[in-house]
């Protein structure tokens, strides 16, 4: 499906969206209250069938978080960019380990490196850091650890 | 760190497997929940040797980053590279000479064989018979003279850099690998004769840590991983990069889904790379290995992607850059990490003896997976 | 008739032919070093790259068997050498502490490659890497490299039975007097 087909797709199936077709793939902004609503489309609809979520990102912009998802068809081939915008003091978004069951241990990833709350996930706890991290987010940008992070 | 030991109200035992335990490969720690001999539950717990790679190359410039991303899956560090200096490339808008794609084209492969090898040897040793370890290292050391001779380094090589390639290949590159070509076909063949047809070896992986094709596109599994199970995923014929388009080969695909097929997966990939390799030995075009980039390289304002088919699966780079000298974030999406995530699914119900087979024929490198 | 044994170079003593046997003439000390430096189990212990050239070592060309490294042993309990081979974390030490206590004495440490020394490539900016495993545990033997040759590893593996040969602790090795 070309970039502009599956524009218009998703302009009818997630109206609440805003797409972008700059980039190499499309992009689309989504509302984080929207998100499990608009997985499920993402995942199920016929036109679109998202079934391989590839790459989970979570990005530290210093004023807000955005969780990226990186969704591609094995059916149609074509890939699509899902962002959402989080405020950076209480993050908090369903989780779609339901939908994309990969999602489980990357969103385990983004909680503890990042402090995303996913709510309704199965197993939410730390699955890299040591015990008693709790409460520090190591990749976002303002993390010090002047004890173990010598700067150059 | 163990206190999930004992057993639980219903009976069941925990156990601890690793982080250190000669069948996890490297500082895997899995808690296995066991009624009788029976897997109820796997539950990895990953940060071993979490160095915290994306974080540091938060700090490092474009061309220091990647070569960190050689100690990340080792087994596959020029592909790694590769799949970075594409990446950086892609931002860059820089075209890279022939002569550089197609010698990186063949150390990839060459890396591919070296990693399957291993595996090869590895997963046979997990399983009891230590022979196949030392045929597997007996070629692969010839694979490591090739590449020392070129790159300077056996096995983090930071070779292809963003450009091209770091130096020219050595003059005797190519009849060194032709002699390696001959050499290794006919040890195909033997590694066929002592393993693949062996009765007992084919007992304990037939049938064991089954993955259907829609859960191994669930879990995000790729590589011969999922390829063992009928999902085609293979980046070099989905999404061909460098000069993997003109190249012939098949993508190689097993459908019984069981620890077998990913056995078969790779074996028939080491004829696939073979045959790769033959392609382009011959015509490696002359010109330059390298195209002229600053000494500080700058990336747009933008977001890049690229993905790569590493000897585990797809591996993808994601840069996401402010316009500055270093990037603002990266991220690296390991074939391992979701690899991984499937296993509690392909050995729950089997028995405990199976997951060495099944983590076997999954090919994990830890490092990879918690970065 | 029986053929003469032969008396390896490097044995720590004189043996004086008697009529009917032999007596050997050594001490008691240099004797146990002896034997104790040419049967050394290393333990298969390796966090990252490192290992994968410890293996290139145990394997076909390089086979540190033939300095009597031959048996791998998977459980520190069994072992007398621990090759830390590959980056230790924050969350690995405990863990590397716990299998150096298990060791049974002597026991002897050998630090693979630069991660090992110091933290190598990762030693700025990362929250979670040991700056050197001699943080954890004392080590016998460095190994520069990176990870390093295993040619290299071999001579760590030599130098720490010279080591236990000479039957000397580390700090009079340093200053030289016995």
């Amino acid at each position: 499906m070309e970039k502009a087909a599956l524009q218009e797709a998703l302009a009818i199936l997630l109206p609440g969206s805003v797409a972008d077709a700059t980039g190499e793939w499309l992009q689309l902004q989504v509302a984080p209250e929207a998100w499990q609503q608009a997985a499920i489309v993402l995942r199920n609809d016929p036109s679109l069938l998202f079934d391989f979520l590839f790459c989970v990102t979570c990005i530290d912009w210093k004023t807000q978080l955005t969780m990226v998802y990186h969704l591609r068809s094995t059916v149609s081939g074509h890939t699509l960019v899902v962002k959402i915008n989080l405020p950076r003091d209480r993050p908090q978004l369903y989780s779609v380990s339901g939908i994309w069951r990969t999602a489980e241990f990357n969103e385990r990833e983004a909680f503890e490196m990042f402090g995303v709350d996913f709510l309704q996930h199965p197993d939410l706890r730390l699955l890299i850091l040591p015990d008693g991290w709790e409460g520090r987010f190591p990749m976002r940008k303002d993390f010090e650890d002047p004890v173990n992070m010598i700067k150059l | 760190m163990f206190e999930e030991l004992g057993t639980t109200e219903d009976g069941d035992l925990i156990i601890n497997i690793g982080p250190q335990h000669p069948a996890t490969h490297g500082v895997l720690h899995l808690v296995v929940t066991l009624q009788g001999e029976t897997i109820k539950k796997v539950e990895p717990h990953l940060g071993y040797i979490h160095r915290s790679i994306e974080k540091m190359c938060e700090s490092l410039s474009y061309r220091q980053f990647i070569y960190v991303t050689s100690r990340m899956d080792y087994l596959s560090s020029h592909i790694n590279n590769h799949a970075c200096a594409l990446c950086v490339e892609k931002g860059l808008g820089v075209e890279v000479p022939p002569r550089a794609q197609y010698i990186r084209v063949l150390v990839d492969e060459l890396t591919r064989i070296a990693s399957h090898e291993l595996w090869w040897g590895a997963m046979a040793m997990d399983l009891g018979a230590f022979t196949p370890f030392f045929h597997a290292f007996r070629e692969r050391e010839n694979i490591n003279d090739i590449m020392e001779e070129t790159c300077g380094a056996r096995l983090t090589m930071n070779y292809i850099v963003p450009g091209g390639v770091m130096a020219d290949i050595h003059p005797r590159f190519c009849e060194r690998v032709k002699n390696f070509i001959a050499l290794f076909k006919s040890k195909i063949d033997e590694y066929d004769d002592l393993v693949t047809g062996n009765i007992i070896f084919q007992n304990r992986m037939k049938g064991v840590g089954m993955l259907s094709a829609a859960d191994a596109i669930s879990y995000g599994c790729t590589g011969p991983t999922a390829r063992g199970s009928g999902v085609s995923c293979d980046v070099r014929k989905l999404f061909p990069y460098e000069i993997y388009s003109g190249i012939r080969f098949s993508e190689v695909l097993e459908c019984g889904g069981d620890s077998f097929s990913r056995y078969l997966v790779r074996m028939r990939e080491l004829r696939e790379s073979v045959q790769i390799l033959e392609q382009l030995i011959d015509n490696v075009p002359a010109g330059d290995y390298q195209v002229k980039t600053k000494a500080v390289l700058k990336l747009p304002k933008g977001e890049f992607y690229q993905r790569v088919e590493t000897a585990r699966g797809e591996f993808g780079v994601y840069i996401v850059s402010e316009g500055g000298s270093t990037p603002y974030r990266i991220k690296f999406r390991s074939p391992g990490f979701a690899n991984l995530s499937a296993l509690h699914h392909m050995a729950k119900g089997g028995k405990l003896g199976d997951l060495v087979a099944t983590m076997g024929t999954l090919d994990l490198v830890i490092p990879d997976i918690d970065r | 008739m029986t053929t003469e044994p032969s008396i390896p170079p490097d044995f720590p003593g004189q043996i004086k032919e008697t009529a009917g046997g032999g007596i050997v003439l050594s001490k008691l000390d240099e004797l146990v070093n002896w034997a104790r430096s040419n049967s050394l189990w290393p333990l298969t212990f390796a966090t990252s790259c490192c290992g994968i050239e410890m293996m290139a070592v145990a394997s076909s060309r390089y086979d540190f068997a033939r300095f009597g490294f031959e048996v791998a042993r998977a459980t520190p309990r069994q072992a007398d050498v621990i090759i830390i081979a590959g980056t230790i974390v924050n969350k690995m030490a405990p863990v590397l502490k716990r299998l150096y206590d298990q060791m049974a004495d002597p026991k002897y440490v050998i630090a693979m490659g630069a991660c090992a020394i110091s933290g190598g490539p990762f030693f700025y900016n990362t929250y979670s890497v040991v700056k050197g495993a001699d943080h954890i545990i004392p080590v016998d033997v460095y190994i520069p490299g990176c990870p390093p040759r295993p040619e290299a590893l071999l001579h760590a593996l030599i130098t720490l039975q010279d080591k236990i040969k000479s039957g000397l602790t580390r700090e009079q090795l340093k200053t030289g007097n016995p």
